[in-house]
This record gives structure tokens, C-alpha cells and sequence, in this order.
């Protein structure tokens, strides 16, 4: 009897791991039957690998990566927002973000360590964006043959590979631009504010910025709504709200972001 | 009230297909789609051609057969509606209509518009059950329910697995179908015992088959039962959890 229960629980326990019909077993291939388009992992992997295999698993890297960068890009538009109260103040804050938690830590330690979480959710999120991309693009290897009409789908979550590519190059360059400074005759080491005053009087790279910004922004307004439903952060008492975070959210970040080149432009910041 | 067909006409599963272009003079408006489709089949028949092969069974919007992509909407433009369910006085006179299969890896084309869905089967067969042969339905008050799960419940269970989700979304997810599969069951008292094995087994067999969700919401539009992607987020939450549920402690909180 004993041995019943075990051998019960057994398989009960295994049916959540094992393949739902045993290899070898499934029935003759009809001549409409298709092959998988993926594998699972195996039943025994590690269950990170296992979770990361699914697509929910990708999404979930997706959505709390997003938020890691969602966080950064507002406290960078914030900073950044220090131009406004003058050259001594941004260049201040900048010089804080290498001193942070000093002596604590040596200099620039804390600002690395921020860095690095920026780094690994920046790779996270593109490659599991890649990698959700290909999956889809294998589950529809035949597109429809006759115009598709969208009823649902906006041109935000239509749009998020190309918003996300539009920002993910931009971030080259800005760091090209103005962390590095080889994209800027002008730079000079810490000297925000007219680095990025030099930058921005070059038209092409207002408008550049500018462009990348609205993608970021656009990017925003269907990522920040979408990795509350990644996350199963649901509940009818809050889903109203999650659709207005995000579209308050695109709109301070693309707001807050293209008033510098535009205030450059129109001589505020000189 | 007349109508002008491109319908994908295809004569076996992988081999070439295209669309082929039919008019029809007489059609009432009051014709349902499928009944609009019998009247070109005894037209093709009488002129000695092959009729469009279509799925269909109960003609009322319950068994989840039918359904075709009609104007590039899964089920056509009526809101909540299978294929059968829509009405021919939806469309204007003279209205040109393109209908086409279902499209997925996993749905191959049987035959012009019927496809096999057996892999949204193979889901269920993963874990859409609950395990225990319990018998006769027990006497229902002994098993309390809350209201508003029990409109929950009945909400996922509403699906009748016609596929619409998988073809209406343009990364071919199974997420909606899959979730109102797994939400059925696992906001149940009976479903309990086996929420956290059910959940990882469907979407695990899902995963297999189709697409990722990138919550577009264009299955819960296409849905003939109107099923809410809240239902994909329970469904995320759970599958989260099932990775770090220790089992054995179950039953301080599921
Ligand atoms: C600072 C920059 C960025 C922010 C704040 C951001 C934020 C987000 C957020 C919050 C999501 C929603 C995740 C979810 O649905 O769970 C998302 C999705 C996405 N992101 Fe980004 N992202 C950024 C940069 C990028 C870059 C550089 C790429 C790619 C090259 C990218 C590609 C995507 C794609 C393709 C999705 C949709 C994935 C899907 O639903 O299938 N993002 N992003
Ligand atoms: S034929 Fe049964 S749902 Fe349409």
C-alpha cells in the first residue's frame, strides 16, 4: 500500500518534468503533423536554465531588466534635468556620481558597480529580445498571404524591435559622444555642461537625439504597461493605473530628454 | 446581397496553395458566414469543381471548430463571435472578402481552410485535467467557492479551443489559450492539489509549439469568448512561482 502511494506521488511530482507522452509512444505521424519548433530543456537542468528556456522565463528577464533601465534613464533624465540650475550644478553632480559612498568606497567603486548592473540588464534585454524575436519568427514561418487587420496591437508594441535597436544604437553613440568624447572635438573631462552644450549645436545630433528619444519614449509607453502582465503583477484594483504609469512615464522621460537639445538650440543653455 | 470571395484554396497539407476568387449574386443577409460558404460549395459542386474544405460542427459558437481568418481578423470583424456566430448583413453589399487559414508552425493546413490543431491538444493532454478519479460530482455545497472565483473560473473555462488566439497573434503565441487552460483549473479548490505541476507542464508542452507573448492583445480582440489577457498574467505569476514552491509546504499557502 505504501508502495502505491510513493509510486503515485512518484509520477504525480514527475508529470510537470517528464514529456507528457513517453518517447517512442506517440502515436503514427499524420501527414499534417509538424515537428516542434523548439526543444525543451531537459527535465533534469537546473532550473534557472529550465526557466530561462521558456518564453515566459525570457519575459521575465525582459520585464526586470526593463525596470533596472526604466530606473536609470529616470534618474539620469533628473540629473541631467541640473543644467537648468547651471554649469557649477551639473557639473557638481556629475563629480558626486564618481565620489559616491566615498570613503566608504574608493572613488568611482560605487558608480562602477552601478554601471555594471546597467551593463548586465542592458545584455539581458537584448539578448533575450533577440532571442524572443527568433522564437517567434520560427513559430509563423508562413506569414499570411492576404493583409492583416490589427484590432488590438498599437503602433508602440508593434514597434518595440525597432524602438529598441533605434535606442540600443543611439546608446552607442552617446557614449561615444559624451562619456568618452571621441564623437566630440570640443570634450573636455568633466566638463559637462559644455560638452553637452558643444554636442547639441551640432544640429544633426539635436536631431538625432531627438529622434532617439521619441523611440525611447515610444518604447516606454508599451514596456512600462506590458512588464507588469510579465511579471503577473495583475490585479483589477491597480490595472487601470499600470496603463497610466507607463504613459506618464514615456511622456516625463521624452519630455524631460528632448528639452536639452531643444534648449540648446534655442540658446537657453549657453 | 452580393459578395466577392478570395478564399486560399490549398489541396493537401505542404503542398502549394493560393487564393482563388468567387462571386456570389444571391446571398441573404441573414446567412450566417459557414452558410454563406455552403452556398459557394453547392455552387462549385454543380459547375464539377472541388468545394472549400472548412471546419465546422456545432454551427451555435461552442465546439471551437470553425474559424478562418476573414478581411485579416480571426472569426472576421464581429467582436466575440466564432465564424459560425457572424452574420452576412455584417459585411456591405457587394463587399470583397479574403479569407484564409489559420497560420502556425504548429497549425499545419489539412486542406484549403481547414488546419490541424492538435498541438493546442497537447497541451491539455500536458496537464488541463485534475489527476484524481473522484467519481459522481459531489454535492456541490460542500466545497465552497467563492463568488467571484467561481465567475473567474468560469470566465477561462469559456474557451472552446478554436485556435483564434494562436492565429490572431503576429508572434503566434498560445499564451491566451494556455492560460485560460491553466486559470480554469488552478483557481479552483479542486484544482489546487496540482496547480504548480499543471502550470509548468502545459506551458512547457506550449513552449514547444509556438510563439511568446509580447502582450499586443490582439488574441484577447479575437477571442469569440472574450477571454482577458489578465488571465496570461496569472498564468506568468504562477509559472514564476512553480520554479521556487516547495511542495511540502503547500499548505500553509498555495
Ligand atoms: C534604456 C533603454 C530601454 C528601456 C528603459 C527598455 C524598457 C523595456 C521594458 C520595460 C520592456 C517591457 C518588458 C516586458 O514586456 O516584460 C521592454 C521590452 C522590449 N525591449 Fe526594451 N528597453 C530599453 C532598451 C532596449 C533595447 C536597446 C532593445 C533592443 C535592441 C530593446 C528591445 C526590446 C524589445 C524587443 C521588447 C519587447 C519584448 C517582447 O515583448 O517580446 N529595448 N523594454
Ligand atoms: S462551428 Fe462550433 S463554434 Fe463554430
Amino acid at each position: 500500500m505504501a508502495q502505491t502511494t510513493s509510486d503515485h506521488q512518484l509520477t504525480t511530482t514527475q508529470r510537470g518534468h517528464a514529456p507528457a507522452v513517453p518517447a517512442g509512444t506517440e502515436a503514427p505521424a499524420a501527414p499534417t503533423q509538424v515537428a516542434p519548433v523548439r526543444r525543451p530543456a531537459p527535465w533534469d537542468a537546473w532550473w534557472p536554465v529550465r526557466f530561462y528556456r521558456s518564453s515566459i522565463g525570457k519575459k521575465w528577464v525582459m520585464a526586470v531588466s526593463g525596470i533596472v533601465l526604466l530606473l536609470y534613464v529616470l534618474l539620469h533624465m533628473i540629473g541631467n534635468l541640473k543644467v537648468y540650475l547651471g554649469r557649477n550644478e551639473v557639473n557638481h553632480y556629475a563629480e558626486w556620481l564618481r565620489t559616491m559612498l566615498t570613503p566608504a568606497l574608493p572613488r568611482t567603486v560605487a558608480l562602477w558597480i552601478l554601471r555594471t548592473m546597467l551593463i548586465t540588464a542592458f545584455f539581458g534585454h537584448i539578448v533575450s529580445a533577440y532571442q524572443l524575436t527568433r522564437m517567434n519568427q520560427r513559430a509563423r514561418p508562413v506569414k499570411y498571404q492576404s493583409p492583416r487587420d490589427y484590432v488590438a496591437a498599437n503602433f508602440a508594441s508593434r514597434t518595440m524591435r525597432w524602438t529598441g535597436v533605434i535606442v540600443g544604437l543611439f546608446v552607442i553613440f552617446h557614449l561615444l559622444d559624451l562619456t568618452w568624447g571621441t564623437a566630440n572635438s570640443h570634450f573636455v573631462r568633466g566638463d559637462v555642461y559644455d560638452n553637452l552644450k558643444h554636442s547639441f549645436q551640432r544640429p544633426v545630433v539635436a536631431a538625432a537625439y531627438i529622434v532617439a528619444n521619441i523611440a525611447l519614449a515610444i518604447h516606454i509607453y508599451h514596456g512600462a504597461w506590458s512588464m507588469f502582465q510579465s511579471l503577473g503583477l495583475n490585479n483589477p484594483r491597480f490595472n487601470a493605473w499600470r496603463r497610466h504609469f507607463a504613459t506618464a512615464f514615456a511622456v516625463v522621460i521624452g519630455v524631460g530628454n528632448v528639452s536639452f537639445p531643444v534648449m540648446v538650440l534655442a540658446g537657453v543653455i549657453h | 446581397m452580393r459578395v466577392h470571395l478570395r478564399v486560399w484554396r490549398q489541396p493537401a497539407a505542404h503542398a502549394p496553395g493560393g487564393f482563388e476568387e468567387y462571386d456570389l449574386d444571391d446571398v441573404s443577409p441573414d446567412m450566417s458566414f459557414l452558410e454563406m460558404l455552403d452556398i459557394l460549395n453547392e455552387q462549385l459542386v454543380a459547375e464539377g469543381r472541388e468545394p472549400v474544405a472548412f471546419d465546422h460542427d456545432c454551427r451555435e459558437g461552442i465546439c471551437g471548430s470553425c474559424g478562418m481568418m476573414i478581411n485579416g481578423q480571426a472569426h472576421g470583424p464581429e467582436r466575440g463571435t466564432a465564424t459560425c456566430q457572424l452574420h452576412m448583413r455584417k459585411f456591405d453589399d457587394g463587399a470583397h472578402i479574403v479569407i484564409e487559414p489559420w497560420r502556425a508552425a504548429a497549425f499545419t493546413v489539412i486542406k484549403d481552410l481547414s488546419v490541424d490543431r492538435g498541438a493546442l491538444d497537447r497541451i491539455i493532454q500536458a496537464g488541463g485535467y485534475i489527476t484524481a478519479p473522484t467519481g459522481s460530482a459531489p454535492e456541490a455545497n460542500s466545497l465552497p467557492v467563492p463568488k467571484e472565483v467561481a465567475d473567474a473560473s468560469m470566465d477561462a473555462a469559456a474557451c472552446i479551443q478554436c485556435g483564434a488566439c494562436v492565429a490572431a497573434c503576429p508572434n503566434g503565441a498560445a499564451h491566451l489559450f494556455t492560460a485560460a487552460k491553466v486559470a480554469h483549473l488552478n483557481l479552483l479548490p479542486q484544482g489546487q492539489p496540482e496547480r504548480f505541476t499543471r502550470v509548468q507542464a502545459m506551458v512547457d508542452e506550449m513552449e514547444r509549439w509556438f510563439g511568446s507573448c509580447t502582450m499586443h492583445g490582439e488574441c484577447e480582440a479575437a477571442c469569440p469568448k472574450e477571454i482577458s489577457i489578465d488571465f496570461i498574467a496569472l498564468m506568468n505569476r504562477d509559472y514564476v512561482k512553480a520554479q521556487f514552491k516547495n511542495r511540502r509546504l503547500i499548505a500553509q499557502s498555495a
